[in-house]
């Protein structure tokens, strides 16, 4: 599985640069960076320390850097981001970690009123560089509340960034560059691909010179642009190569940023396919698909050979483990709402 | 209730002649603006404000024993008095009910007091940040954090006081306990009737004071910081209080309370109680009273002409202030806005 992300994802890096690794020991590594290189980060949240977190994302981070460094917290969500808050106001870049998307809402709150609007109320001088981690979207047979995709919740307040990324070489990066910016990021990690291996060129993020805020091109092609981010990019890459033996040339959008959107890549992409099929986990109505679709209807309504088409979870509560797969766009609903967008034919 | 260790130091020194009468200055300056405010509002120079008439000894009190050099202030949308206590500039501080800027147009760094916001609660877990970011950084700033009984009903106050209390950070909870949230009165709101007495199950000393006597506000503070900034942990103060006033001048408390209940409940006027206090100790006289109140009116006039002379922020702002590194997405509304709204 790992081998179709790569073939997707690294055109033309240099192989002597690149390290081969899980996206763990990706975001792992980051983390450790991140802490070695600015002393007012700190890491913290439920069984972060000692343990190294539920995914072991902050493993050894602990021993390594410190018990003021990298700390545990009591089980409480709303105060993990609150505290986030006031540690941000006395001068340190806080990465709290929510330890499953769905505990996110107990803390909705510090996120929609204090997090996001801290800067704004504060006229700028109380900046909120808060990294927030959170292990997001399906696919592990987890229990409730532990397979939501929260973007367009989150996408949809004002003052909030919203990344996720797709492979090791990515969450490497973006987590770099999230936990040095001086506003907050959401940092949505896909949990079903924590241990899929990949090439990571620790040097460079964008071998081409890209924009790290910007979405990104992760299989050229000339018929159709897959847009998806965290995990379904794999999934779309996978769809890809099977279209590809149709003779259909698909071209895969990994969004990356879900705020900003990258609405210029966008537009370059499905200008260039004419056709646009959305991907997400989240459920259909009002997710970032809608989002998307608009961007790409507004830049591309001349040349678009059909509506742009959504495949998503479906509006119904995340399901239980039996019947997670059904719920997930899987391989056979992105072939077919690819189908439906090179069959249309306009009234 | 008092379950705070007796501190040594500074905290026990007795208020000096010339502290009693700043602080019923203080109290006076507070007075005079928070009834303006109201003036102001009817007279439609502020569309709104959240008075707190009654609670003038509770917040210059615990004000007072700020040190703007190191501490930094939690307030909630009623702590004018502990901002002018503070030495907050209070046009800038009233301009939030101007509706001029949601959190006010002062430097919350420079003023050491967290901008105004109306989620009760929700500031009391920022002030446990920002208290554990002073420990991490080894030095000795306390944080000083407001809320009432209402608020203390919230999940967030529990968090706040949980998280302060493993982390042992210094952080003194003040409560003002006015009797009223909003409509709701203390018997429906505070289970077991005392916030203080919750403050046992966290391992947290606590005291229950008469908030309508500065001098004991003042002393109850001082303690309570000296044991914060000596490392010992938080300590949460429950001042005993009364909203004489509505809950905002869009509130109607003649609803939910009779004339004669706010009477027995409010007690004597904190003010007029100090006053008394100052003229029995031969610490001041009617002349210095006068001359307070002059002075109040002065400021008040001076505040007032102030907030008159606010224009509105520019509406750039909007955009400008959402993001330290802004959005093209954001640049692109901004844009859109210039072109429809200013026609430039």
């Amino acid at each position: 599985m790992s081998n179709s992300i790569l073939e997707g994802a690294l055109i033309v890096e240099s192989p002597a640069a690149t390290t081969v690794m899980s996206m763990q020991q990706a975001l792992n590594r980051a983390l450790d960076e991140v802490l070695a290189e600015n002393p007012k980060t700190l890491i913290f949240g439920e069984d972060c320390g000692r343990l190294g977190g539920v995914f072991r994302i902050t493993d050894g981070l602990q021993a390594k850097h410190g018990e003021q460094r990298v700390f545990d917290t009591p089980l409480a969500e709303s105060g993990i981001l609150g505290m986030s808050v006031g540690l941000a106001m006395a001068g340190f870049h806080p990465i709290p970690e929510v330890q499953f998307d769905g505990f996110a809402y107990p803390a909705i709150n510090q996120i929609v009123c204090q997090i996001a609007r801290m800067n704004y109320r504060s006229r700028g001088t109380l900046p909120m560089p808060i990294t927030l981690r959170v292990p997001s979207f399906g696919g592990i047979r987890a229990p409730e509340h532990h397979g939501e995709s929260l973007e367009a919740l989150f996408a949809h307040v004002p003052g909030l960034k919203v990344v996720s990324p797709s492979n090791p070489h990515e969450a490497y990066h973006l987590l770099k560059y999230a936990a040095t910016r001086p506003d907050p990021v959401i940092f949505m990690e896909p949990k079903s691909r924590y241990w899929q291996k990949g090439e990571v060129d620790l040097a460079r993020h964008d071998a081409a010179g890209g924009s790290p805020t910007g979405a990104k091109v992760m299989r050229e092609g000339r018929h159709l642009t897959l847009v998806a981010w965290g995990a379904m990019v794999a999934r779309c890459l996978q769809v890809a190569e099977l279209a590809a033996e149709d003779g259909i040339d698909i071209e895969v959008l990994d969004l990356r940023w879900l705020k900003p959107i990258d609405a210029a890549a966008l537009a370059a992409s499905v200008r260039k396919t004419r056709r646009a099929v959305v991907v997400h986990e989240a459920p259909l109505t009002s997710g970032l698909g809608a989002e998307v679709a608009q961007l790409i209807t507004q830049s591309c309504f001349d040349t678009l050979r059909a509506p742009v088409e959504r495949v998503t979870g479906f509006d119904v509560p995340y399901p239980s483990g039996d019947l997670e797969d059904e719920y997930i766009p899987n391989i056979d609903r992105i072939l077919f709402g690819i189908q439906r967008v090179l069959e249309y034919k306009r009234g | 209730m008092d379950t705070l260790p007796v501190a040594s130091g500074d905290a026990a020194e007795p208020l000096t002649p010339a502290q009693l009468r700043e602080l019923y200055s203080l109290m006076v300056a507070v007075r005079h603006l928070d009834t303006s405010a109201i003036a102001w509002q009817r007279q439609g120079i502020i569309p709104g404000y959240a008075p707190e008439l009654g609670q003038e000894a509770a917040q210059v009190g615990s004000g007072y024993a700020v040190d703007t050099t190191r501490d930094f202030v939690f307030p909630t949308y009623r702590e004018m008095g502990v901002a002018r206590t503070m030495g907050v500039d209070m046009v800038a501080y009233m301009s939030t009910h101007k509706a001029t800027w949601h959190g006010g147009l002062y430097d919350p760094l420079e003023s050491r007091l967290a901008p105004i916001q109306a989620v009760v609660a929700g500031s009391v877990l920022h002030a446990v940040g920002w208290a554990h970011g002073q420990t991490l950084d080894g030095t000795d700033g306390v944080a000083l954090t407001y809320f009432g009984d209402g608020a203390s009903s919230q999940g967030d106050i529990h968090e706040a006081l949980n998280f302060a209390a493993v982390l042992k950070a210094p952080v003194v909870f003040f409560v003002q306990n006015n009797g009223w949230a909003i409509s709701v009165p203390t018997e429906r709101q505070v289970a077991g009737g005392s916030v203080a007495a919750r403050a046992a199950g966290y391992g947290m000393p606590a005291l229950q004071i008469d908030g309508d006597d500065v001098v004991a506000v003042v002393e109850a503070t001082r303690r309570a910081f000296a044991h914060a900034r000596a490392g010992n942990g938080p300590v949460l103060i429950e001042a005993m209080t009364y909203r004489r006033g509505p809950h905002s001048t869009s509130d109607d408390p003649g609803r939910y309370r009779s004339l004669d209940e706010e009477r027995d409940g409010a007690g004597t006027d904190p003010l007029e109680r100090f006053r008394q206090r100052l003229l029995a100790d031969g610490i001041a006289d009617e002349a210095f009273f006068a001359g307070a109140l002059a002075a109040a009116k002065a400021e008040e006039d001076q505040i007032r002409t102030g907030i008159q002379a606010l224009g509105s922020r520019p509406g750039t702002e909007m955009f400008d202030l959402v993001f330290q590194e802004t959005t093209p997405a954001l640049q692109a509304q901004a844009a859109n806005w210039r072109e429809e709204s200013e026609h430039v």
